[in-house]
């Protein structure tokens, strides 16, 4: 099939992040909604889609992360050491 | 002292002085969007410094924020460009366009340097600064028109060709398409003399540091 | 638009969200279920943003290049939250500009931690310890919220928020494990961050007389997330051999926590704009929302 390319994302309950599911090629959005809800909905597993068209996507996929990252997140901190240090001091260590 | 710890402290101090102005934004940019973005630029600046400082510190004998810190004013190497407190966002994204600009000139240099280190750690700075410049020539394609932002440059422009050594000023003048200043222009604003700015800085970011004595754990 | 399965109807509505049931930005919903978000939300978004200030100073005063890069990063969070939040504020219906117009007016309010001074390096420790801990409390609970965009970012706020935890927990080991006049810098700060902590989750009000709690908005009441706070940080603060400055301060043997009643009319009157801060940091807002208003109008003029 030729036509532009729509990306589905698909929600699967309610209240749920939307997913990439796949996508479709299709003349228009008509046709693409028509044909994105027998593939993504017929089986009741969708409870909404998003239909968007691939040049609407601005892809990200290069990130210059060269440097430690590590204090912004949760394993970059390791506490153990001073939480020990500090239990002792303040007599609070189990013996 | 090595004979590339001068280079390595000028780069160092120049990357930690400019996050550390830079970083003051965090939180007041025009927009949220921008907040995270110029925020994190800065913590990149520091980032850098940081790992210049490291291999210093490995050279000199002393840890990346012994000399971060615990350096009096003078003896840092910063250019004054990176030592004014620009509040405004006019000039701070000015700065940030000339510092770009001047800085991708710098580490082209240094990444051809025979010392693997040195080339090694230019090389590394270099992929994170490449997202730095697109971000820093956004804004300057949005506001090149804008007579603010036009004021700023040209009264920041002698600051940024003051911030490389002289052979490689031409080159800077190419990339922005600015033509040199005169040498009455760059007066006083060359790397080695510094504003009263940076000592007021220093006055600040070394204040909790130096509230405790020896023996003190941060 | 496909149809929708939530009821146009307010009664039916209620019943929707009590059994469960969850509401997209484009779904209809009752006026007074929209509003209750807004002021809700809105106020979430603002708490963010006045968040950063407090910390803010300290960004230029951090002792080291590791806790440099960590309290930048934190503080770039709030700026990034309130960006998140008030992103699900516009799709309800009130632009981001009168957010903030409100907000430097004094007309919307922001949470009352927000409303005090930082007065030394130990405050940036027990803010980002212990305030941090009571709002991820809160947060939490808000990852049940009804309205499933707001929800839906609480996932990341909440994700970003343990590690500010995390980063404030060592500074405050750091500096209990330092000189004892360090030492004494967290417990000074403690000492003043106690009363606005025990403050910060509001009165006790039955949850079932909550219309916060009725809507789904909320799904824990306020003495419940005390209490939650108390179990989970009374032992580790104790543990660091900090006193917590409230005499009657007790688990009782059903585990319920028992304390000084919190100052309320302090509450009241900070979060109505008369604490500390309050007018200083609006005006430090409004400066920098004037200010940069330009670059505004340039950025969006495409």
């Amino acid at each position: 099939m030729n036509g532009p390319v729509f990306e589905v994302f698909r929600q699967e309950r309610r209240g749920q992040p939307f997913e990439h599911a796949g996508s479709v090629t299709a003349p228009d959005a008509e046709f693409a909604e028509a044909w994105a809800r027998e593939q993504y909905g017929r089986r009741g597993e969708s409870v909404a889609l998003w239909i968007v068209p691939r040049e609407a996507i601005r892809p990200v996929t290069e990130w210059a992360d060269e440097f430690d990252l590590k204090y912004r997140r949760v394993d970059g901190y390791s506490i153990k050491t001073r939480l020990k240090e500090a239990r002792e001091r303040a007599g609070t260590a189990a013996s | 002292m090595s004979e590339r710890a001068p280079r390595l402290l000028e780069l160092a101090d120049d990357e930690l002085v400019l996050g550390w102005h830079e970083s003051e934004w965090t939180g007041i940019a025009p927009t949220l969007e921008e907040d995270v973005a110029f925020s994190s630029i800065a913590q990149n600046e520091i980032g850098h410094a940081r790992a210049a400082y490291e291999l210093a510190a490995a050279d000199l004998g002393t840890d990346a924020d012994a000399l971060a810190f615990d350096r009096r004013p003078e003896e840092y190497r910063c250019a004054p460009l990176v030592e004014l407190r620009l509040l405004d966002w006019a000039h701070a994204i000015a700065r940030r366009w000339l510092y770009e600009e001047a800085d991708a000139v710098r580490i082209a240099a240094l990444k051809a340097d025979t010392d693997p280190e040195l080339a090694g750690l230019a090389a590394k700075i270099d992929r994170e600064e490449a997202y730095h410049r697109m971000h820093a020539a956004m804004w300057h394609e949005r506001l090149r028109h804008e007579p603010r932002f036009r004021e700023a440059v040209e009264e920041l422009w002698p600051y940024a060709v003051a911030l490389l050594p002289q052979e490689l000023r031409p080159e800077l003048a190419a990339r922005t398409g600015l033509a040199l200043p005169s040498d009455t222009l760059l007066q006083g604003k060359e790397r080695g003399e510094h504003t009263p700015q940076l000592a007021e800085l220093w006055d600040e970011m070394t204040s909790v540091r130096r509230s405790a004595p020896a023996g003190a754990r941060w | 638009m496909p149809a929708s399965e939530v009821p146009r109807d307010e009664q039916a509505f209620l019943d929707y969200v009590q059994s469960g049931g969850k509401v997209e930005a484009t779904d209809w919903m009752p006026d007074e279920y929209r509003a209750r978000l807004i002021k809700f939300i809105e106020m979430h978004a603002n708490s963010e943003l006045m968040g950063v200030l407090p910390e803010r100073e300290w960004i230029l005063r951090a002792p080291t290049l590791q806790r440099k890069l960590a309290l930048t990063a934190k503080v770039q969070d709030e700026a990034g939250h309130a960006q998140l939040i008030y992103r699900v504020v516009e799709d309800l219906g009130k632009p981001r500009e009168r957010c903030l117009e409100d907000l430097v007016s004094g007309k919307a309010k922001f949470h009352n931690v927000f409303h005090y001074p930082t007065r030394t390096w130990g405050d940036v420790g027990v803010i980002a310890w212990l305030v941090d801990a009571a709002a991820i409390i809160s947060q939490k609970a808000l990852l049940k919220c009804s309205y499933a965009p707001y929800a839906r970012i609480m996932k990341k706020i909440c994700w970003e928020e343990s590690f500010h935890i995390l980063h404030g927990r060592d500074v405050v080991l750091a500096l209990v494990t330092g000189t004892p006049a360090q030492f004494e810098l967290v417990q000074e700060a403690l000492n003043r961050w106690w009363g606005p902590l025990m403050q910060f989750h509001g009165h006790t009000i039955p949850a079932d007389e909550d219309p916060m709690v009725i809507w789904r908005i909320k799904s824990q009441g306020n003495e419940e997330a005390r209490q939650q706070f108390l179990e989970g940080y009374v032992p580790q603060i104790r543990e660091l051999g900090l006193e917590i400055p409230d005499p009657k301060l007790r688990r009782r043997e059903d585990g319920v926590w028992e304390y000084t009643e919190p100052d309320w009319d302090e509450l009241r009157s900070v979060v109505t704009g008369h604490g500390p801060k309050t007018a200083e940091r609006l005006a430090f807002r409004r400066r920098f929302l004037e200010q940069e208003r330009w670059v505004r109008e340039a950025v969006l003029a495409a």
